[in-house]
């Protein structure tokens, strides 16, 4: 899990190259030609090398052992206990709670992908034009995102518990009689995934705003100046020129956003109070530390996080492959 | 072999972020020096460390207290205390610090199976002969600190599970008296949901305050042979275990429950379980000795909640084969830790002796394991609480501290997966029985 979250921290990169505008990269290219000297080796072993070793220690190698332990009846103490080979991974591809958190977490993907971009999109299209206190209100918008997620999911706790502020206010308002009459927003187990996608929607816009509005600084002024020129509506600007040339920026948000809802643990964890009701929230991440920590089932609960692991790395792949292919290559034009 | 095997596994337990949690809160410094004291004692200086859950007043100055007396009797002895929450400390600290050999000389004990398997592992100091008339004098709660005839901790508290509530509650719903049977209970559920109050809170969310239900009507359906052997052979092929689900599925069918009680959470808050019946809006809860203390610190007033909070034990089953005087019960100890100096056991000694006990009783509250510090016990629940557990025939450890962990966790879970409609009675012992194969 440790790695798996390493690679959405290493994927911040290319954030960073996707939105260099690859005509910057031009000049630097002509003047490093690769030349394979002793003294270059030395300039990479001296900056490569610690980033190396920790990255070693720390994510290589327990990644390998994690993948060992899987293959063992481990509980936590002691010696590993018996080798069952393959065991932990059918029994946990077959074991309803997971394969339950497996969906829930595809459900907070597709409706995170579907709720955050195009309300942010808009919103982004809408701040990037002159407006009084635009400053004030892009903080705003971030706010959310900067807040721990540990103090997002309890301060939503009490919003939306039964007897929590949201509920009260209704019975104040004369719509219910008494909170128990109320609307059961974590305690149904149909509406409790929503709340969950809502509180996400909510966290997380603030990101996608700012990486749209950052994007939207790339979109160069004399293109929209002639399109205006021409005689464009503001609404066939954005359409025609704004958006696709905001794709790159798109892209990366989709990525990260993905692999973030693939992760999804502590602010769900506060939030729904582990999964509640009756794991109808239940995530894999939490998954694999109720099994590891409460159950004891380290060697099981190992083949789980594999199995997150390999999910959240095919679905990086997958992605970078086919959807950021184009983003890509002009990153590796630039660097060449 | 057997030490790549163990590398192996220590750099494992690197990966889980068990490990960075431990290193992040500072586990386990040990500064070796202590000044030696003035009168130069009666040995080498030791120091011994000491972790318990008691993080809040009046249990944490309470320890310190004890810890101060016993270096006062003892001046070549440092004791160190860490207090660590509940959960953190069972799951993760002490887990970890065993594992890693860095453990505290003495920590707390649950008992039952994870004990177990800790003395499998060679984690604890046998301290059957230093304690033996210690285990003597405490009776039976000594018992789920013992392995094989083996004493390998001692507990402090000790204490049974019933159903607390609120008599002026009660009394605006008309109900006379408190039920002794389930169909009695059946009526009072009734006529709390016609006077509008939430008849039961239940902290589901939780998850074990939704199997203590199951695990009383396992006490109620089995014969107490077939619950010890369960104990000790983790069988559960007796028809019983499918009873008590079924017995419990037709109560959960009266919905007795609060509302939203699949969301609610056992102790945090005024929302939780605990809160909502020491706050008035619920009636009651299913839940150990300790709730007094849970419930006290959720509300404004103790004096007031105290002055209309009661008790009594769980109703008989009827028709149900098992001791209807049988009750579930859990407590708190220490254990000392394979490698720890001789001392550990006399500090161990020193803190459930009957003296120290029947302080704690009256200063913390409580049952205190040995029988003679109970004129310590000042609450009266607690004293009702005491001349019950006294009554009764067969005392059961709760269920998931005596299966074990891996037993233990996957038994919460199909019965939560019961009350969430998805499982059937014989889905659970059948659960049981596949996570105790493993």
């Amino acid at each position: 899990m440790m790695a798996s979250r390493e690679a959405s921290g290493g994927s911040t990169d290319i954030v960073g190259g996707a939105q260099a505008p690859p005509t910057m990269s031009r000049p630097a290219s002509a003047v490093t030609t690769p030349r394979r000297t002793p003294r270059r080796w030395r300039e990479i072993a001296v900056f490569v090398g610690p980033a190396l070793v920790v990255f070693s220690a720390f994510v290589i190698v327990p990644v390998v052992l994690a993948g060992y332990v899987s293959f063992f009846t481990w509980d936590g103490g002691g010696d590993l206990g018996s080798f069952v080979g393959l065991d932990n991974y059918i029994k946990v591809l077959q074991d309803t709670v997971f394969i339950g958190a497996m969906k829930n977490n595809a459900f907070v993907v597709v409706m995170s992908l579907l709720l955050q971009g195009p309300v942010a999109l808009a919103i982004a299209l809408l701040m990037n034009r002159k407006l009084r206190f635009r400053a004030g209100f892009r903080a705003m918008i971030f706010v959310p995102y900067v807040l721990s997620e540990v103090v997002a999911g309890a301060m939503w706790r009490l919003i939306f518990d039964q007897r929590g502020i949201l509920n009260s206010l209704m019975v104040q308002w004369g719509i219910f009689d008494t909170p128990q009459d109320a609307i059961g927003w974590l305690s149904s187990t149909t509406l409790a995934m929503w709340t969950v996608v809502f509180v996400l929607t909510w966290k997380y816009m603030g990101l996608a705003i700012i990486l749209f509005l950052a994007g939207l600084q790339g979109v160069p002024e004399d293109l929209v100046e002639a399109a205006q020129i021409d005689g464009a509506s503001w609404w066939q600007v954005q359409r025609r020129i704004t958006i696709p040339l905001l794709g790159p920026t798109i892209r990366v948000w989709m990525f990260l956003s993905i692999i973030g809802s693939i992760q999804l643990f502590d602010m769900a964890r506060l939030l729904t109070n582990n999964g509640a009701p009756f794991d109808t929230t239940f995530t894999m991440a939490m998954f694999v530390i109720d099994r590891a920590v409460t159950n004891r089932q380290y060697g099981y609960a190992t083949a789980a996080a594999v199995v997150l692991f390999v999910i959240s790395m095919a679905a990086a792949l997958v992605f970078m492959r086919f959807v950021m292919r184009r983003d890509n290559e002009t990153v590796g034009k630039g660097a060449v | 072999m057997a030490n790549m095997r163990r590398s192996g596994v220590i750099a494992a337990l690197a990966a889980s972020a068990a490990l960075v949690l431990a290193a992040c809160s500072g586990g386990g410094n040990q500064p070796a020096t202590n000044a030696a004291t003035s009168d130069g004692g009666s040995g080498e200086p030791v120091t011994v460390t000491w972790w318990h859950n008691s993080t809040a007043e009046p249990g944490l100055s309470f320890w310190q207290g004890i810890a101060d007396e016993f270096m006062a009797l003892n001046s070549n002895v440092t004791v160190q205390i860490e207090a660590i929450q509940n959960e953190d400390l069972q799951r993760t600290r002490i887990p970890v610090a065993l594992q890693s050999g860095e453990a505290p000389d003495l920590f707390q004990q649950w008992g039952g199976g994870e004990m177990v398997a800790q003395v499998n592992d060679g984690y604890l100091k046998d301290i059957t002969d230093a304690v033996a008339s210690d285990v003597e004098r405490m009776g039976g709660s000594a018992a789920p600190w013992q392995v094989d005839g083996k004493t390998y901790g001692l507990p402090y508290q000790f204490g049974p599970e019933g159903i607390w509530y609120r008599p002026s509650l009660f009394e605006a719903a008309g109900i006379d008296g408190v039920p002794t049977t389930i169909s009695e209970l059946n009526t009072a559920v009734q006529r709390l949901k016609d006077a509008s109050i939430e008849p039961i809170a239940l902290g589901a969310a939780d998850s074990w305050p939704a199997a203590h239900w199951w695990y009383n009507f396992a006490l109620q359906s089995c014969p107490t042979d077939v619950l010890q052997a369960a104990n000790s052979a983790l069988d559960f092929s007796n028809e019983c275990f499918v009873t008590a689900g079924e017995k419990l599925q037709e109560f959960i069918d009266t919905e007795p429950f609060n509302s939203g009680f699949a969301a609610t959470s056992a102790q945090q808050g005024a929302t939780s379980s605990a809160g909502l019946v020491a706050n008035g809006n619920a009636a009651m809860e299913l839940m150990g000795q300790w709730n007094v203390a849970v419930m006290t610190g959720l509300v404004d007033d103790p004096a007031a909640l105290l002055a209309d909070l009661s008790w009594f034990p769980f109703p008989a089953v009827d028709g149900a084969k098992g001791d209807p005087t049988a009750m579930l019960g859990g407590g708190d100890g220490f254990s000392c830790y394979v490698d720890a100096p001789k001392e550990c056991v006399d500090l161990l000694k020193y803190i459930t002796s009957d003296d120290v006990l029947t302080r704690f009783a009256s200063e913390v509250g409580g049952i205190p394991a040995a029988p003679a510090a109970q004129s310590g016990i000042t609450d009266p629940n607690l004293q009702v609480l005491a001349d019950y557990m006294g009554t009764s025939n067969y005392l059961q450890l709760w269920l998931d501290t005596s299966y074990g962990p891996t037993v233990g966790g996957a038994m919460n879970d199909a019965i939560i997966q019961l009350f969430a409609g998805t499982a059937a009675p014989a889905d659970i012992p059948a659960a049981m029985q596949a996570a105790a194969g493993q």
